[in-house]
């Protein structure tokens, strides 16, 4: 590993040191973070899938209805029936914070209770089937928005468990061991030049006892 | 207050007029993504979009998965499940977590 680029100085040894002992820290609270994100993806991640399943399934059972329909109506019918809606969906977004991640949380009003209301056809023009399509579609709509907020906290949760995990990454691999090498180099080259020191005073002290007393 | 939205080929999303949801039909990927766009701007907290419509517009989808509005969700258009809903969600594990562990 590279160590950086300093002068071997006590300041530089005294700034290293600070700064490794915050990314230690930094390491630890990052680590501890990616766990948790982690678990919590897991847990909604598995409910992500059965749900998507359950929609999907549903969706294509109202899809075949819908096809039903279409081909039982003519397309001008059709159009028609479905031209001017009566009920209309609105949506309240609400964010809830997952470990500094924020995630939506939908709640969905629609505008009429009536259960009715998203029949806006009368029924002699329409087939059976076009009924049955809305009906099941109006009975997941609520699984629909649940998966659209799941999904879409998987979707940014995965993303901050990636950005997380290179940070942790990064100073576990990098940052870490590349401050420690530089400390402990800068730790050698002073023990080094302290002793470089005491050799050279004891050699003084030699020659000038030799001149003095003219030891050999 | 937000608002849903659907794009897709008209036969897919007709019916979601019905129950309140704002349809906005798409015959070809650049006009879907030109809709996505305008969609996206305006007060849509949700979208839903047919698969088909996801391949080509793979880059803006992941755009958009970086921000918290819009959501936009994949559903099964007219030809059936393509099966890219749940590879997103794959995707999604494989990216948090290194591999797929909840592998089928």
């Amino acid at each position: 590993m590279a160590r950086l680029a300093v002068n071997p100085t006590r300041m530089e040894l005294t700034r290293l040191k600070a700064r490794l002992k915050t990314a230690s820290r930094g390491h630890k609270l990052l680590k501890d973070k990616r766990d948790e994100l982690m678990k919590q993806f897991l847990d909604i991640v598995r409910e992500n899938r059965a749900l998507r399943r359950k929609v999907e399934e549903a969706l294509q059972r109202s899809g075949k209805s819908f096809a039903v329909a279409s081909a039982m109506m003519s397309p001008e019918f059709l159009e028609e029936a479905l031209l001017y809606p009566k009920q209309s969906v609105s949506l309240d977004l609400k964010l809830k914070n997952i470990m500094s991640v924020n995630v939506p949380k939908y709640e969905f009003h629609t505008k009429s209770d009536n259960p009715a209301e998203i029949f806006s056809y009368g029924f002699a023009t329409t087939s059976g089937e076009l009924d049955d399509a809305v009906l099941a579609l109006s009975q997941i709509l609520p699984d629909l928005l649940e998966l659209a907020q799941i999904e879409k906290s998987v979707q940014l949760l995965s993303r901050e468990i990636e950005k997380t995990r290179r940070r942790v990454n990064a100073l576990e691999y990098v940052m870490i061991p590349q401050l420690e090498e530089t400390i402990s180099y800068i730790t050698m080259k002073l023990e080094e030049n302290e002793r470089g020191n005491t050799s050279r005073l004891m050699k003084v002290k030699d020659m000038m006892l030799q001149e003095a007393h003219g030891y050999k | 207050m937000y608002k849903i939205a659907v794009v897709g080929d008209r036969d897919s999303i007709l019916s979601f007029k019905a129950i309140g949801v704002e349809a906005f039909p798409a015959e070809t990927a650049p006009e879907a993504e030109a809709t996505l766009k305008k969609l996206a701007e305006g007060e849509y907290a949700v979208i839903f979009l047919t698969e088909q419509y996801a391949q080509p517009l793979k880059a803006r989808l992941d755009e958009y998965a970086e921000r918290v509005t819009p959501a936009v969700i994949l559903i099964p258009g007219r030809g059936g499940s393509l099966g890219i809903g749940l590879a997103n969600v794959k995707e999604a594990v494989e990216r948090a977590v290194g591999a797929d562990i909840l592998g089928e």
